[in-house]
């Protein structure tokens, strides 16, 4: 029986994946949080904010929740780091911080 | 009964073709392979067959196409020569690395250039390293036989990689000759019906085909399609056993003429090991304990089996039919070479590289190469690295 996409990782050997890695499952890309390949982190000053939303259509990965009319913190499970948030920001409020 | 008649090579193989009668074939012409498409289309146009052909507007197309088709679950083949071949090749690289068992007639024929549309290896060696099965035919009977077996081969659960049924562009693609075909119904229980496992249009299960690796599993999933490969001899050998059953004609790895007590070996592939044959039959004559090794399988490369069939020659010519540019002599002579050299072959090598673009060879050439397989035993020197037969110089 083919193993399930969230059960294959990096301790999977050879002869336990399936035959062209095909996948068997929809949806499986919920199960992957490709903010792990994120080297730098945005970091937001909630004082500095004012809420114009400018930064939430720039972010790429769809990575800024907006709740009730107002954005929530960052999705850091799907946010690469690009930081284009920040250049996006007239108001200085976001940084980026090294490491994840 | 058998049935008796005469047909060039693309004849037979489209014979096979309408017998086993595959749900899709995408294809688009090139010469010497142009008449299998046409063929097939004639049979479709006439009821015979109801494969689905999809007249592509390349072989990119085309062989993208038979993914697609493959993938959906469908017996899939197509067919193409040289330049074809090579339009195909991204897209051969994801039929075997998707594991899709297709099956390609290929008409073998120089790559250009100079632009040249007779018989060379070139385009196959050129894809030597896409994943595919490949193998050869002598004549036009082989080439019938090797496309009746081919699904098998593909399809089997420990295989399940597309194969190249290769055969010498106009040499056999376009002499006639006497051929044996088998019955239809024969054809049709041998092969079998195509139910694949996984397949897109199966509504029963969600299926993803091609998923993007990253470097933490593309390696392993390499080593799984490697495996599959070496799997693919021994798979080999049991078709051919049953094909046996029903046809009477016995295939291997290899074809050892004369080979058991030969001192003189060849080594080639191809239409070119019936002219070695005729010449061992007159060097025999005379004494010269002459032989052939003919490769039929080259992908795998059944380096062992290949070696210990050459134990006991004192000198082994290996002639190739495409250049490499390597410098080091031809695709066939670089890996038997290696092979013999891990199995601690004692015999003295010498590479030949001979009819490019559809050059002729004759049975005094041949008798030239026995004639320096001699020399080169008694000196116990090979000399020359790899030479070209025939050439003007």
């Amino acid at each position: 029986m083919a193993l399930k996409a969230k059960d294959i990782n990096v301790e999977t050997r050879w002869q336990d994946l399936t035959e062209g890695l095909q996948i068997f499952e929809p949806g499986t890309s919920k199960d992957f949080n490709t903010g792990d390949w994120r080297t730098q982190t945005p970091v937001l000053d909630t004082e500095k904010c004012t809420q114009c939303l400018r930064c939430v259509p720039y972010c790429p990965d769809s990575s800024i929740p907006v709740v009730d009319g107002k954005r929530a913190d960052f999705d850091l499970d799907h946010c690469k780091g690009c930081g284009i948030c920040v250049a996006a920001c007239p108001f200085d409020a976001i940084t980026m911080k090294e490491g994840k | 009964m058998a049935i008796k008649e005469r047909m060039s090579g693309n004849e037979a193989i489209a014979y096979a073709m309408k017998q086993i009668n595959p749900d899709v074939m995408p294809a688009f012409p090139i010469t010497p392979s142009t008449e299998l498409p046409q063929m097939v289309s004639n049979y479709i146009a006439n009821g015979q067959m109801d494969t689905e052909f999809i007249p592509v507007e390349s072989e990119h197309s085309a062989m993208s196409a038979a993914i697609g088709a493959s993938s959906a679950g469908a017996r899939t083949m197509t067919a193409t020569s040289s330049a074809g071949l090579a339009f195909m090749w991204e897209v051969l690289y994801v039929a075997a690395s998707n594991r899709l068992p297709i099956a390609m007639a290929l008409v073998n024929r120089a790559l250009s250039g100079p632009i040249n549309i007779n018989c060379e290896h070139s385009d196959s060696m050129g894809a030597r390293d896409s994943g595919w099965l490949q193998i050869y035919a002598e004549n036009n009977q082989e080439a019938y036989d090797n496309f009746v077996q081919a699904y098998r081969i593909a399809e089997h659960a420990d295989v399940k990689l597309p194969i190249m049924i290769c055969q010498d562009g106009f040499i056999i693609s376009h002499g006639v000759q006497n051929i044996e075909l088998l019955e239809d119904d024969k054809v049709k229980a041998f092969v079998g019906e195509y139910n694949p496992e996984h397949f897109l249009l199966n509504e029963k299960e969600v299926c993803s085909v091609g998923p993007y690796a990253i470097t933490n599993y593309g390696m392993e999933a390499k080593k799984a399609q490697a495996h599959a490969m070496d799997n693919a001899k021994q798979v080999i050998l049991d078709v051919a056993a049953e094909y046996e059953k029903i046809s009477g004609r016995k295939y291997g790895l290899y074809e050892g003429y004369r080979l058991e007590d030969a001192d003189y070996v060849i080594v080639a592939i191809g239409s070119v090991c019936g002219t070695i044959k005729d010449t061992i039959d007159e060097l025999r004559d005379n004494g010269v304990k002459a032989g052939l090794m003919k490769v039929r399988v080259f992908r795998p490369f059944p380096g062992e089996e290949f070696a210990k069939a050459l134990k006991n020659a004192k000198s082994v010519a290996i002639m190739d039919r495409a250049e490499s540019y390597s410098s080091q002599g031809g695709p066939l002579g670089s890996e038997l070479m290696a092979a013999m050299y891990r199995a601690k072959t004692k015999a003295e090598t010498v590479n030949i590289v001979y009819g490019l673009c559809g050059r002729d060879v004759s049975v005094n050439d041949i008798k030239n190469v026995y004639t320096q397989l001699e020399d080169v035993a008694a000196k116990g020197a090979a000399g020359r690295e790899y030479q070209y037969l025939g050439l003007r110089d």
